[in-house]
């Protein structure tokens, strides 16, 4: 078991080493004079030449990823070039080890940059993931024992229907019709639960998280729907009816059972792409998380940021996906011996 | 990861359970090829049906819109006409400008006419989604067999590569790369600046995202398949390993193809949408579906036709190719003589 979750989470590592080796050549060997778009249109020759060392693009590839994961382990000082800390100590920005990068355009570690604009995008994600499992598993066991009536088709129709439509299209009728035009709601802004305590961040957020869990929902009713049909047809199905278990016991003690891995596996890939920002909703609802981050970051070209959020968002899903492995090993016996 | 909806399952694995005659009493047993049993099961599915009809629909409007434009000129779809719209650059009239000359009104600010714009946008949205599919298609089904095939540390590492793939957050690389990776199309390809480039960038990425649910799924189907007779008659023979695999194996593997095919377009039509709403792709005056509907946020609430017509097209092609590839699932499943 242990080894198991050791063995996990090595690979994981090296995914993530991976993950940073391929970002990097991705951003960093494009043909673009990254110094000069860091530099901004008015820079100068020399300028630039001081903005190329201190971010260290004038090194190769390799090297500056080396210099980045150095400081992902130790930390680094800004600016790189170590003539330029010592010419203007007033300058240098300590950035303390995991260190992701220093961002010109914002003028701060991207570490801080993410501290600030993380917590919006889990606390979407997070109400979101609460809203989408919910009621995707609840609608899809409703489809399930329903099974060719009105209601089932009903279920899968509209959850196909709400599906197709563009997130952005739903964010932006929920905002500019339900909110606006018709004052069902107030307009939501979002608030840190240290501003407006657990009432007011949850108020503010469930109409976000809920176009977020729209895109969602299809999937798991369908998942759900498919999965209980398929179990509620076995043997042992029958014999828990047959040894007089009431129905909802068979149902959602056995018939979910089927289900609950797969589920698991959605759920955490799913959460996991989330955490790195729902760049289309927090867009929409202008919620400063880091899907909105990237967006200004990179129509600015401030690569070390987009960097570290894409860094950020594939830790985030390599982290989920060994947990679901992990949950495996309890959910199913038969993956502890593989 | 465990693919809920049975896709694994849905090529003719097993030519044992399918080749069955379907048996009359009394009269001439007829025997029918799994591809015969297939259509049959298909015809029977109203839904489905209806659904490809849609679809066909669909595909002739993207075909027919350059007829349309450049030889019959029924539509233009960048041709603004001021006379169209109020003093405050709305659409005159009752219902967004509805007449008999617009049948879905009139663009604000442009006063271009809608119908035009969502025709020709249908085409370039599904040339897009198309070209996408195809690249996928493509990089999966290749890799798919080499995996399979050659098995050992070949397939270790595009197993490797898969989950590397899988990590990355897509519509946040899809954003984040975008300024660097249009300069590199353009750079490589030598493609012309503007759409063009924006166009080639959008496939290539959502391609390069896409292709690894086909690849599981062809991974998964050659090794089933590999030990069947017909490639070991193959191989007696003294057929090349390449003619085995892609001339033997890959034309029994067209089922699943098929399926993931119409399942990726909408896929990638969404896709698309999502995309121009971050301005990446292909941008005005060219129309697609995608960019109609981002335009048209900003007169969500004073312009409604405008706001719906774009988004319920996106959500009318979602839905039918949505339906019919389950629907080509169900009936090519061997499995699902029900």
């Amino acid at each position: 078991m242990w080894a198991y979750a050791a063995r996990r989470v090595v690979i994981g590592i090296l995914l993530l080493l991976a993950l940073s080796l391929v970002t990097f050549i991705l951003f960093f060997a494009s043909p673009a004079d990254q110094a000069k778009l860091a530099c901004g249109k008015q820079c100068t020759q020399a300028q630039i030449a001081v903005t190329e060392k201190a971010l260290g693009y004038d090194k190769p590839v390799y090297e500056q990823w080396a210099g980045f994961a150095k400081g992902v382990v130790a930390g680094r000082d800004f600016p790189i070039d170590q003539a330029q800390r010592e010419a203007a100590p007033e300058t240098v920005t300590h950035c303390a080890a995991p260190c992701l990068g220093f961002s010109k355009y914002y003028g701060e570690t991207v570490n801080s940059l993410i501290k600030d604009y993380a917590p919006i995008s889990i606390s979407l994600a997070v109400v979101a993931v609460v809203l989408w499992l919910f009621f995707g598993v609840l609608l899809g066991i409703a489809a399930a024992v329903t099974k060719g009536s009105i209601l089932d088709r009903g279920i899968v129709g509209l959850t196909l229907l709400v599906y197709a439509f563009p997130t952005f299209f739903i964010g932006v009728f929920f905002l500019k019709y339900v909110v606006v035009k018709w004052g069902l709601l107030d307009y939501p802004y979002y608030t840190p639960i240290a501003e407006g305590g657990v009432w007011g961040w949850l108020t503010n957020l469930w109409l976000p998280s809920l176009t977020l869990a729209l895109v969602f929902l299809a999937s798991y009713v369908r998942m759900t729907r498919a999965f209980v049909l398929e179990s509620l047809g076995e043997d042992y199905i029958r014999t828990a009816k047959a040894k007089g278990l009431n129905s909802r016991a068979v149902l959602f003690k056995h018939g979910l059972r089927a289900a609950l891995t797969p589920l698991v596996t959605m759920t955490g890939i799913d959460f996991g792409t989330l955490l790195g920002g729902a760049i289309i909703t927090e867009s929409v609802f202008a919620y400063p998380g880091l899907g909105l981050l990237t967006v200004q970051s990179s129509q600015a070209w401030d690569l070390p940021t987009v960097v570290g959020i894409v860094l950020i968002a594939g830790s985030f899903v390599v982290l989920m996906n060994i947990i679901v492995d992990i949950a495996y090993a309890f959910i199913d016996p038969r993956v502890r011996l593989g | 990861m465990s693919n809920p909806i049975g896709l694994q399952d849905g090529g003719l694995a097993d030519p044992a359970s399918t080749s069955g005659a379907s048996e009359e009493p009394g009269g001439p047993v007829i025997s029918k090829s799994p591809t015969q049993l297939a259509m049959g099961r298909l015809l029977k599915d109203k839904l489905t049906m209806i659904s490809a009809a849609f679809v066909v629909f669909f595909v002739l409007l993207a075909l027919t819109a350059p007829l349309a434009y450049h030889v019959f000129g029924w539509i233009d779809p960048l041709k603004s006409d001021q006379d169209l719209l109020n003093d405050f650059s709305l659409p005159a009239g009752k219902w967004g400008g509805i007449s008999s000359d617009h049948w879905l009104g009139v663009e604000p600010g442009a006063g271009r006419d809608t119908l035009a714009r969502v025709w020709y946008g249908t085409t370039f949205s599904l040339l897009i989604a198309l070209s996408a599919t195809i690249v996928a298609m493509v990089l999966g089904v290749v890799l798919g067999i080499v995996s399979g095939a050659a098995g050992g540390w070949v397939d270790a590492i595009i197993g490797r590569i898969i989950d590397l793939t899988l990590a990355f957050p897509q519509t946040l690389m899809l954003l984040a790369l975008a300024s660097t990776g249009m300069i590199m199309v353009r750079n490589y390809l030598h493609t012309p600046a503007g759409n063009v480039t924006a166009a080639v960038y959008v496939v290539i990425v959502l391609g390069a995202f896409g292709w690894t649910s086909i690849a599981r799924i062809v991974r998964g189907q050659v090794l089933s398949m590999r030990e069947f007779e017909f490639v070991h008659a193959a191989q007696m023979m003294g057929a090349s390993k390449v003619r085995i695999y892609f001339r033997e194996i890959l034309p029994n593997l067209w089922a699943p193809i098929l399926v993931t095919f119409t399942l990726m377009m909408p896929a990638f039509v969404s896709a698309e949408a999502a995309l121009a709403y971050l301005n990446v792709g292909i941008g005005a005056p060219t129309p697609t579906l995608g960019n109609v509907l981002s335009d048209s946020i900003s007169f969500a609430d004073t312009a409604p036709v405008y706001f719906f017509v774009p988004a319920c097209m996106i959500a009318a092609i979602v839905i039918s190719f949505n339906l019919l590839g389950d629907g080509l699932r169900d009936a090519l499943d061997p499995k699902g003589n029900r």
